[in-house]
């Protein structure tokens, strides 16, 4: 226990004089650090803008506001574009998540040693990049368009639910696919009745709840022209049509709420 | 279920139960499912010729993967990253710092009601918009560079972290906190002694969990013109040089590998 003495007296400490120093040398570094990151920051920023900020912001709010309602009836096509990117997206993404889960969950990949890193390396690469640059890319590819939108919305859905599933399926409760195996079952049907059954609630959640990330993040694709509503907002942003990006931010903001809501009632009728 | 016998069901075939049970509501889904997938085939217009032409190009994508350019475009790929990097730590250091409070007011078992109405409220826009629209709009008000994606990944961070941290205090356990009280503590010394030590290991795990988060998201930011190895990337990409978007990609998913394990290894320790 940690004790000095001071004028003769023992006074209990909670850190050892060397402990004590290297935290305050970690705290000094950390802040040092932080001190260092800021100094960029500031250097490549145009003070004279953040001066003006104030008034810039009250510039755009007073050209925003009101929102341009008659523009709502242009904005229908978009929007079920966008409905359609997210969920066929989602679709796909659970159609190529289900084979790469199941060769990454420790007790059903075939080989430890060579398909398990592989499909690991699938869900770490698909799910540390965002789905813009994955639509950036398409679109560089295929040409831009709603067709982008669904592939990259999948493509960047794929690590996600694959991670989750391979949890769920390595949390399995191994005595009945042991039961299932005794029967002689093949291979086969000890997936589909030992695994599946125990894993379907946990695939229906995760399904529902990447539907309503994919919602969200399908509504920003079209600012790189992967069809949805992103396009609509790109073009009035470009023409600085104020009204109308207030109306669209509006749109989005109620779909990704009501997304929300959906996506909250069904896991709840789930669980 | 008491009317059935066993002897009825002698000689029928067992059949696996649906996971949908009610029948009516089953047809429903399944039907409207079948119905949605037919509209939402009909208004995708794929350009397949297009698609095809663009499969050369894919495949160019992939091969480039295999000889990544780090090296002609050396310098704006290491200057995008550094960003990327400093807007990262500090918008994590500040976005953690103001959470920690609004966490705080946001949990309905310490703060008093308006408290908790404003800390909520301040939570539920945060996560509703989106970092890349809350991106546009500071690039309007504050002009281009780091200084917009600084705020923008501290804005989602509080968010974020707030609502984490005030679900993890309201399903604290009372007794201790209710120990510290009777004791005499100030409520400083009673957040400080009886709340913080029971959240502790969830926060740094939450916010090592951000960290990486707020990187993946940094990589994005610069397409709106917010800074960091966005707008490299963007610009790799129209001008078809693969093998520099390549080289770009390979370094995301390092750091966030990288990040991802040094994370796994903090929260071991905290835990």
């Amino acid at each position: 226990m940690p004790v000095r003495e001071q004028n003769g007296t023992q006074i209990w400490h909670r850190r050892t004089g060397r402990e004590s120093l290297v935290r305050w040398f970690g705290w000094l570094l950390g802040v040092a650090v932080f001190v260092y990151c800021w100094q960029i920051i500031s250097a490549s920023t145009t003070w004279f803008f953040v001066w003006d900020a104030p008034r810039i912001a009250n510039d755009i709010w007073t050209r925003a506001t009101p929102p341009k309602w008659e523009y709502v009836t242009q904005l229908g096509r978009p929007i079920w574009d966008t409905l359609n990117i997210a969920t066929l997206g989602t679709l796909i993404a659970l159609c190529l998540a289900v084979p790469v889960a199941f060769l990454a969950a420790r007790n059903t990949t075939p080989s430890g040693l060579f398909i398990r890193p592989i499909a690991l390396l699938i869900i770490v690469s698909t799910r540390s990049i965002n789905s813009l640059i994955w639509a950036l890319l398409l679109i560089a590819i295929i040409g831009p368009g709603v067709f982008a939108g669904v592939v990259a919305i999948a493509i960047r859905s794929i690590g996600f639910c694959a991670k989750l599933l391979y949890e769920a399926i390595e949390e399995i409760d191994q005595s009945q696919v042991e039961a299932i195996a005794a029967t002689g079952a093949s291979r086969w049907q000890v997936m589909a009745y030992g695994i599946v059954p125990q894993i379907m609630p946990a695939f229906a959640g995760i399904a529902v709840f990447r539907w309503d990330i994919n919602i969200r993040e399908s509504t920003v694709l079209g600012l790189v022209g992967a069809g949805g509503i992103g396009l609509q907002l790109s073009a009035s942003l470009n023409v600085l049509a104020w009204p109308q990006v207030s109306l669209i931010l509006l749109v989005i903001l109620l779909a990704v709420v009501i997304s929300e809501w959906v996506s909250a009632k069904i896991r709840g009728a789930i669980i | 279920m008491s009317d059935i016998r066993l002897d009825d069901k002698l000689g029928t075939a067992w059949r696996k139960p649906h996971f949908v049970k009610n029948p009516t509501l089953r047809w429903t889904l399944i039907a409207g499912f079948v119905a949605y997938m037919i509209a939402a085939f009909m208004t995708i217009e794929v350009d397949w010729g297009r698609v095809y032409e663009g499969l050369d190009r894919g495949w160019a994508f992939v091969l480039a993967f295999t000889s990544p350019d780090f090296t002609s475009r050396a310098s704006d790929i290491w200057e995008g990253l550094l960003e990327s990097i400093v807007m990262t730590v500090a918008a994590s250091v500040v976005g953690i710092l103001i959470s920690i409070p609004i966490g705080l007011g946001a949990a309905r078992n310490i703060a008093p009601l308006p408290v908790y109405v404003l800390c909520r409220g301040i939570v539920a826009i945060s996560r509703a918009l989106q970092e890349i629209i809350v991106a546009i709009l500071l690039v309007a008000i504050f002009g281009f560079g780091p200084l917009a994606g600084f705020l923008t990944l501290s804005f989602a961070t509080i968010g974020f972290l707030s609502k984490l941290l005030a679900e993890d205090i309201e399903a604290m356990d009372r007794v201790q906190a209710e120990a510290i009280k009777a004791s005499g503590a100030r409520w400083t010394q009673w957040i400080n002694y009886g709340v913080q030590p029971q959240v502790m290991p969830r926060l740094v795990g939450l916010s090592m969990y951000r960290i990486d988060i707020n990187f993946r998201e940094s990589a994005i930011l610069g397409l709106v013109g917010a800074g960091g190895i966005g707008a490299t990337l963007n610009t790799a990409f129209d001008r078809y040089e693969y093998d520099t978007a390549a080289a770009i990609l390979i370094l995301i998913i390092g750091i966030v590998m990288a990040l991802e394990y040094l994370s796994g290894i903090i929260r071991a320790k905290v835990q």
